[in-house]
């Protein structure tokens, strides 16, 4: 039986799609067989960040529609074999996700996979609600600004009342991931403190994600940023994935003087 | 829950249970506690679950491990899955602990449940069906053909209502007939109200609205002010409006005369 885990927002562009890829590919780097599914139909863009756009022939919504076996849709990560991509349709509508369509595929994925990882599309709307109604956990991405923080915390009421889990009296683990810290914004009193937001949203840091100029060229050269660990937004996401698994790690990379300390420490040990 | 004090064995454990060698250590004492009784006319999961899930969802504090007894005078079927009702019961934080009125063949099952056994309910009079004011409606007595009531809840004592977890934005909660107790934080963009007083052990952002029926004796009671709006009997602030002085401090609310006071809970 596969952990199925949404990773999801309320508000766009937070960075649901760059941490799913990272997370899954962090996954499966320390064994675990994992599954990513896109979600976001319509909107396609896991695989061009996976890096896998061009080797799309079937998509979830075919799958779902019987036109496809899973089997001829997965798409096999070419970086490691325990990963597998489920890629979103371009060219059809949210609504082509059924509820009994995704329990169908999510139920033949849970056989064969360890974690499948949900990408949800942006809003708290039918897109949405499909990616995390079946699942276990959900990593709510959040960025440290309010905007962000409400929505978050919208999506939070709607994991405890309209998901499955909760349906059956159950809860869905909550965890936070503070994504594009920005820790002299924070100082500065332009952005939200890690405190700020914990403090609003009251449930458990998974982990913080610099801003980084490393996740964008990783996202342009299609290859997920925790593949790198000379980077700190990779390094972010490897103690993120640490933590999902169990592990105790304190939190880096939230204030400006620990960054510079670890950039000493690095250069340090890459000179020794 | 119960008014009970010392130690609780039923009569019947006793029978069975060997006098300690040196010390006794245990008391056996006959105790009557009241005892909250699911009966069951059939058992889906699924529809069990949910059923459960609505009544907790009415009290959760009453429900917060309350122990039951399961009562099988009306359940006709030849089989039981005692473990899923077990777990489901586990997973509303309901316990279990007995079964009531079952055939001789369901009592073996339940027993290798770890379930406890007793008698048939003698007689309806001998239920405890007290109804306080805040159940506004009464259990109904049987099942009617058409509906799907079939876990029916003889004691309830409850008379606020306890909510454990944060409300966030978009939601909204409501306490018929008492008080509105939350044990977390009200987020900016959630909702809740009380017919009678609101007290949240946390920061209250959202919007809180006490005495709703028009109570004016109602208040608002909050561990840290950062409300949206607050109102008692319809007499509403909105945060700009609210006196500077007491916002991120506990802080109550109530009106007099009228006007809506706000006052700083520093002792
Ligand atoms: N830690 C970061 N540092 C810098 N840029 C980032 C970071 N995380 C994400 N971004 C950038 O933010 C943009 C949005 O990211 P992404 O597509 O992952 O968000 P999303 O939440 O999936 O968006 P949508 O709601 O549209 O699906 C991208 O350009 C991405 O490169
Ligand atoms: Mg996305």
């Amino acid at each position: 039986m596969a952990k199925i885990i949404v990773i999801t927002s309320g508000k766009g562009g937070v960075g649901k799609t760059t941490s799913s890829a990272s997370i899954s590919t962090g996954l499966a780097l320390k064994g675990h067989k994992t599954v990513v599914i896109d979600f976001d139909v319509g909107l396609r863009n896991l695989d061009l960040i996976m890096n896998c756009e061009r080797r799309v022939v079937y998509d979830f919504v075919n799958v779902i529609n019987g036109e496809a076996t899973l089997n001829q849709a997965l798409i096999k990560d070419k970086h490691n074999e325990n990963l597998y991509i489920l890629p979103a349709s371009q060219t059809r509508d949210k609504d082509a996700l059924t509820q009994d369509g995704v329990e169908k595929v999510l139920n033949e994925l849970s056989e064969r996979f360890d974690f499948i990882i949900c990408d949800s599309p942006a809003g708290i709307e039918h897109g949405a609600q499909m990616a995390l109604y079946f699942a276990d956990e959900a990593i709510v991405v959040t960025n440290p600004e309010v905007s962000s923080v409400r929505d978050s915390d919208r999506i939070l009421g709607i994991l405890q009342s309209k998901s499955r889990r909760a349906e059956n009296g159950e809860s869905v683990k909550e965890h936070l991931l503070l994504t594009r810290y920005n820790p002299i914004r924070v100082e500065k009193g332009e952005m939200l403190s890690v405190d700020d937001v914990k403090e609003i949203l009251a449930i458990k840091l998974l982990g913080v994600i610099p801003e980084s100029q490393s996740v964008l060229s990783s996202s342009n050269s299609g290859v997920p940023v925790i593949h790198d660990q000379s980077t700190d937004a990779g390094q972010a996401y490897d103690d993120a994935v640490e933590r999902l698994l169990g592990a105790e790690k304190p939190q880096r990379f939230i204030t400006n003087e620990k960054k510079g300390f670890f950039k000493r420490m690095f250069k340090g040990a890459a000179t020794a | 829950m119960s008014s009970d004090t010392g130690t609780t064995i039923a009569p019947e454990a006793h029978k069975s249970a060997e006098n300690p060698p040196v010390q006794p250590s245990i008391k056996l004492k006959a105790s009557l506690a009241p005892m909250t009784a699911l009966e069951l006319t059939s058992f889906e999961p699924k529809q069990f679950s949910e059923e459960l899930a609505a009544k907790v969802a009415q009290a959760p504090s009453f429900f917060e491990n309350l122990p039951v007894v399961i009562g099988l005078e009306k359940y006709e079927e030849p089989s039981l899955d005692f473990e899923r009702l077990i777990e489901i019961c586990q997973a509303h934080q309901v316990k279990a602990i007995a079964v009531r009125g079952a055939s001789a063949s369901l009592q073996d099952v339940a027993r290798n449940h770890g379930l406890g056994i007793l008698a048939k309910q003698k007689e309806r009079n001998a239920a405890i069906d007290t109804d306080t004011p805040a159940a506004s409606e009464p259990a109904p007595q049987e099942p009617k053909a058409d509906e799907p009531a079939k876990v029916e809840i003889k004691t309830e004592t409850q008379i606020s209502k306890i909510v454990h977890h944060p409300i966030r934005s978009g939601q909204q909660v409501y306490a018929a007939d008492g008080d509105l107790i939350i044990l977390a934080s009200v987020s900016a963009g959630a909702e809740i109200l009380a017919d009678g007083n609101i007290h949240v052990y946390g920061t209250l952002r959202g919007r809180a609205l006490a005495g709703v029926k028009g109570n004016t004796k109602a208040r608002i009671f909050c561990q840290s002010m950062a409300a949206e709006l607050v109102s008692v009997a319809g007499q509403y602030k909105i945060s700009e409006d609210i006196p500077s002085s007491t916002i991120g401090k506990p802080c109550q609310v109530y009106l007099d005369e009228q006007t809506l006071n706000f006052q700083k809970l520093e002792l």
